[in-house]
């Protein structure tokens, strides 16, 4: 299947990016902010808050993270329109103002001297206008080129390198082939394929820049004077047949497929151009759904093969697994089965067109299972305590 | 009909992925996702849907190659048709 027998329809936005939702999204700053964002929510149809627990005396490096994190979610082109509020006005007007850039509706309203009454009312009223303007928005014809798509793997098993991630990977190559922009990650778990990831780089500087992000990672983790054998890989990992990282990592890379790396991006950084790009990011799968999300990806490719239910609450996430047992214990959360390919009744070629398909309906509106049924994992990045 | 009870990555990779609940006593078909067959096996344990069965004697000390890579080092010596897990197979890396 090619990429131009896919008819796909988006929602255009301001800054020309195109999404495949169309949300209006509360996002507190804070953890505080949280009941306030979800009053809105309440009172107000189709609008998402996006709770979290952080957002209170972080400082430096983690502080900017929460920054980029919360503003590259308000900018994702799956939001329409977009309300801030925070406990102070300072933080929750630079959120606004990050978010404004991309042309959407947003306003921002902090709670000191207001109340959350007061404040909810307000926020309401705003949300009211914003759910309207959206729902007025039309989707239209968008090129597959369009895309900002990410990908990563959970509860991963011995299937996903055999058959699942071989098969990402193929579709990644199609969907860049077309212009598509996709983003993976999971820097410790590349620990024993770094080699390969570096091989794949676009330049020698990407190729450097991608063993010092690996590198920096490695340190961080010896530095810390923990083991992590007993977590990498993951008791469930190890039950679906995985036994070393090695092992792990090499099933893991199979889902860049033969596309180069062109950048290696800080945790949250959007890519700057097409192409497949590598993020610095943990493995734990909501974190780096949360990061993919706020660097711009609008729909996620999710490999599973012992059952990992992720989902996000603005972005779909499309699961796929060739494990014959999960996929008939656990299929309410399964999109697309795989497991065909393991009984060699499924080329990985064929593979690839079932999800080009069910990538297009997605886009197109169809919810996914995660989406259904109400997986909203919206998890920070926290890289060290607050003060 | 079961056609293959184990998959390979690559032809010369120490180790197979069953795709079934492989039982002691039981030989299996091992092919390749390309649909090459490789050679037959006999289980001398079991080994369960997803697990690794080795197909050939792996000395310890040595290393287990998958997807043409290694993955580990042998903790033990390892006998053709067994289950290869983190009881006789440990990471070079931590």
């Amino acid at each position: 299947m090619m990429a131009e027998d896919l008819k796909l329809t988006g929602y255009r936005r301001e800054d020309g990016r195109v999404g495949v939702r169309n949300y209006v999204a509360v996002i507190p700053v804070d953890d505080i902010s949280n009941a306030a964002a979800e009053g809105v929510s309440y009172l107000i149809r189709d609008v998402v808050a996006l709770t979290h627990p952080y957002g209170r005396l972080q400082f430096g490096e983690d502080l900017e993270l929460t920054f980029d994190t919360l503003i590259g979610t308000g900018r994702n082109p799956n939001i329409a329109a977009a309300i801030v509020i925070g406990i102070e006005p300072n933080w929750t007007e630079r959120i606004v103002e990050g978010i404004a850039e991309t042309g959407k509706p947003v306003a921002g309203f902090g709670i000191e001297r207001e109340g959350d009454l007061k404040t909810i009312e307000m926020a309401s009223r705003k949300a009211l206008e914003f759910v309207q303007h959206a729902s007025e928005v039309q989707r239209e014809p968008i090129e597959l080129g369009e895309l900002v798509v990410s990908v990563k793997c959970g509860e991963s098993d011995t299937t996903l390198g055999l058959a699942s991630l071989p098969a990402v990977g193929l579709v990644l190559e199609r969907m860049i082939e077309a212009g598509a922009t996709a983003i993976f990650g999971e820097t410790s778990e590349i620990t024993g394929a770094e080699d390969l990831v570096a091989a794949q780089a676009a330049t020698p500087e990407v190729a450097e820049a991608f063993m010092r992000a690996f590198q920096a990672y490695q340190d961080f983790i010896i530095g810390t004077g923990a083991d992590l054998l007993g977590s990498q890989p993951t008791q469930g990992n190890i039950r679906g047949g995985l036994s070393t990282i090695e092992e792990k990592a090499l099933g893991n890379v199979q889902k860049m497929g033969r596309n180069r790396v062109q950048s290696v991006l800080k945790p949250a950084e959007a890519p700057k151009g097409p192409g497949l790009h590598f993020m610095d990011t943990s493995s734990a799968a909501a974190e780096m759904v949360t990061l993919c999300a706020a660097a711009g990806s609008v729909l996620h490719f999710f490999g599973t093969g012992q059952g990992n239910i992720i989902g996000h609450p603005i972005i779909p996430v499309i699961k796929l697994c060739a494990n014959p047992l999960t996929v008939e214990t656990m299929a309410e959360h399964i999109d697309i089965d795989l497991s065909d390919i393991l009984r060699l009744e499924m080329t990985l070629e064929q593979a690839a067109d079932a999800i080009m398909r069910m990538t297009a309906r997605t886009v197109n509106g169809r919810l996914t299972a995660a989406e259904a049924l109400r997986h909203n994992e919206f998890v920070l990045t926290k890289l060290y305590r607050s003060a | 009909m079961v056609k293959h009870g184990a998959l390979m990555h690559e032809t010369e990779d120490d180790v197979a992925v069953a795709v079934m609940d492989i039982t002691a006593g039981v030989e299996v078909r091992v092919m390749t996702l390309g649909g090459e067959e490789v050679c037959a096996i006999r289980a001398v344990e079991d080994v369960p849907l997803g697990h690794k069965i080795s197909i050939l004697d792996i000395a310890e000390g040595e290393q287990v190659r998958k997807y043409g890579r290694p993955i580990g080092i042998a903790t033990r010596a390892i006998p053709r048709g067994a289950h290869v897990h983190t009881h006789n197979l440990k990471s070079m890396r931590w």
